[in-house]
């Protein structure tokens, strides 16, 4: 069931927690709501599923699921799944009739024989994999089996809509993985439009068709995670997906300056703020005729695939991050304290009087 | 022996002062609450079996245990309901004065007993504003047992309220959502999902406030007009026997409303246990 969004807005109080918003989800799609908190996309959430109600303006907003206007329907007969951050469990009913509940609110005409009921919450404890302990309640679970059940509960009921408000929010990293690549493969396996929110980038990049990434009640970018991070829209899309290090300075013919460090760089003269991503940082041991950017090393921490080395230096106002691969760390034999110089393979900056985005690449 | 020796030395206890504080609570329910209780009994003693069973089964007593039982039950019945609502109204929304309503909940402990039972007596009286209103409609309230139960409900209401109050605040608003997002309406709701969630409270308060109906003397003694055999109440009884020095009759009935209301507590103290242990996660 696709999803439309026409100039939803909200206020609480005085605030503003949405700005007018339109938005559509193709059927089918799994898409993520990205932002900081407070920038208005639980609101959102809350309102595609019927829990809060968008402002009444002039021109009233819409909410279509297909061709069907649920604007005015309550929540319980819009036909959606809602799985909470916490959970949200019945905590006096077990895992069965957690599970059972949407199907035995049912009015007597259209509730399934108990049978029927029986056995189709016995195939969803299948699919998260709790069949062995639907006689125990909530309290008794993890985390990670509480969600599933509450998952379990939530497509029960056969939405043709699951929304998900931080639905991993609250699982330590190795279980909120396991969950996300599962969620995955069960929307891939169903084939329903899901919609969830988080705050976490990475975790957005790596579930969703499309990205909506918002802050302050608005929506910044609507992109494939793909294009989201190779070409974001503005400096708040580019600072939000991923680790920024920041280079700021006066550039003169060609040459930008920021206290000892100089870089060439094929720029108008006037302030300048280049942004550049931890892998795009190369440390060599000595300075080019092109760039001379001193630096120490303060932190060096190997994580994974790459080795994260934490710079400074008296003309940078905050330090830098770079991601250096294993085999260049142990060709420069790099330790914490070192001097080094830094050459950036690659910058973008976001001019504020400009709309557009300019980058550049230099080979190195 | 060997966890006597533990206690002693307080080896495994982290937490300092056990010992002192320990031994002043029971100092101090000894005092308070142990002492006079065995003073009771104490006064039981004088009195043979017989004489113990003719006192407590004479028609004017066991008159008066029908009435506070069931003045009391409809006060526990009605604060229930009433109780429960209150409580709902001062969690789930917000007002102007709500904090006002909050503080009033309590007035029924601080004011005297005796005030509350003039101020109603007075208020439900044919000649009061109430019963000027309800008697042409056939209601007589005052000197019957329902200014009895009206007394009874007052005093107690506040037991209902601040024992469901906390756990209705402990249940996250979003238990109703995802009840409704589930296609519950709002019966369904409430009747599937919050009552069974509070319903211990909910018992423990109507409880309470029983069990504090069957002892108010204060409150409905001038309410409830004291006719023998219809509108006397069981600590009027004993007051009664006091005031005829009789002070081992007056034992004889009290140690009945001691016996009743200590095994209520208990009952529904062990019920409750095994209810909540479901929810902590126990086998129960």
């Amino acid at each position: 069931m696709s999803i439309h969004l026409h100039n939803i807005a909200k206020h609480f109080g005085n605030t503003q927690a949405l700005e007018p918003i339109n938005l559509d989800i193709h059927e089918g799609e799994l898409v993520g709501l990205l932002g900081p908190s407070g920038s208005g996309k639980t609101t959102l959430l809350r309102i595609i599923a019927g829990l809060e109600n968008a402002d009444h303006t002039a021109q009233p907003g819409k909410i279509l699921f297909g061709d069907r206007d649920v604007t005015n329907v309550h929540v319980r007969d819009r036909r959606i799944g809602f799985v909470f951050q916490h959970y949200a469990l019945f905590r006096h009913m077990s895992v069965y009739d957690n599970v059972a509940f949407g199907l035995t609110v049912l009015s007597r005409k259209r509730r399934p024989s108990s049978g029927e009921i029986r056995a189709r919450v016995f195939r969803l404890l299948e699919m998260v994999k709790l069949e062995h302990l639907a006689n125990r309640y909530p309290a008794q679970l993890s985390g990670g089996q509480q969600q599933r059940v509450s998952l379990a509960r939530a497509l029960a009921v056969e939405p043709e809509v699951l929304l998900l408000d931080e639905p991993f929010g609250a699982l330590d990293a190795k279980v909120r993985q396991e969950l996300r690549r599962w969620l995955r493969h069960l929307h891939d396996e169903l084939n329903f439009t899901s919609v969830f929110v988080t705050h976490d980038q990475e975790e957005a990049l790596e579930l969703s068709d499309r990205v909506v990434v918002m802050s302050n009640g608005r929506i910044e970018q609507i992109d494939t995670p793909d294009d989201l991070y190779r070409t974001p829209k503005n400096r708040f899309v580019f600072e939000f997906l991923g680790d920024v290090n920041h280079l700021e300075g006066k550039v003169s013919n060609g040459v930008l300056t920021c206290g000892d460090a100089y870089w060439h760089v094929d720029l108008p003269d006037g302030h300048e703020e280049l942004l550049l991503r931890p892998h795009e940082v190369r440390l060599t041991e000595q300075p080019t005729s092109e760039s001379h950017l001193p630096v120490t090393i303060t932190a060096i921490s190997p994580v994974g695939a790459e080795v994260r080395v934490e710079l400074e230096a008296d003309w940078l106002a905050q330090p830098w991050l770079a991601t250096v691969r294993h085999t260049d760390f142990e060709h420069l034999a790099l330790r914490r304290g070192q001097r080094l110089f830094a050459h950036p393979r690659h910058w973008r900056r976001f001019p504020e009087t400009e709309s557009k985005a300019t980058e550049q690449s230099r080979v190195a | 022996m060997s966890q006597l020796a533990t206690w002693r030395t307080g080896s495994t206890r982290v937490l300092p002062g056990f010992g002192l504080s320990m031994g002043i609570s029971v100092l101090f329910i000894s005092l308070v609450l142990l002492l006079p209780i065995t003073g009771l009994f104490g006064q039981l003693a004088g009195l043979s079996f017989a004489e113990y069973w003719a006192i407590i089964t004479e028609g004017r007593v066991v008159a008066s245990y029908m009435v506070t039982i069931g003045a009391a039950a409809v006060a526990a019945l009605v604060n229930a309901v009433f109780g429960l609502l209150l409580a709902w109204v001062l969690v789930r929304y917000e007002f102007p004065g709500k904090r006002l309503l909050d503080a009033l909940m309590d007035l029924p402990f601080a004011l005297p007993t005796a005030v509350a039972g003039i101020t109603l007596a007075t208020l439900y009286a044919s000649s009061g504003w109430m019963g000027r209103l309800l008697e042409p409609l056939g209601f007589q309230i005052a000197y019957t047992w329902v200014g009895i139960a009206l007394a009874m409900a007052f005093t107690s209401i506040p037991f209902v309220v601040r024992t469901v109050q906390p756990v209705l605040e402990d249940l996250p608003a979003e238990v109703d959502e995802a009840a409704m997002s589930l296609g519950a309406t709002d019966g369904v709701a409430f009747r599937r999902v919050i009552l069974p969630h509070i319903w211990p409270a909910l018992v423990t308060g109507t409880g309470l406030a029983f069990v504090r109906s069957l002892g108010e003397f204060g409150a409905i003694i001038f309410i409830a007009g004291n006719m023998p055999y219809e509108t006397e109440i069981t600590a009027l009884m004993i007051f009664v026997k006091l005031q005829e020095y009789d002070y081992a009759g007056a034992s004889a009935i009290a140690s009945v409303v001691l016996f009743v209301s200590l095994a209520l507590l208990l009952a529904i103290n062990i019920w409750q246990g095994r209810f909540v242990r479901r929810l902590h996660g126990g086998k129960g």
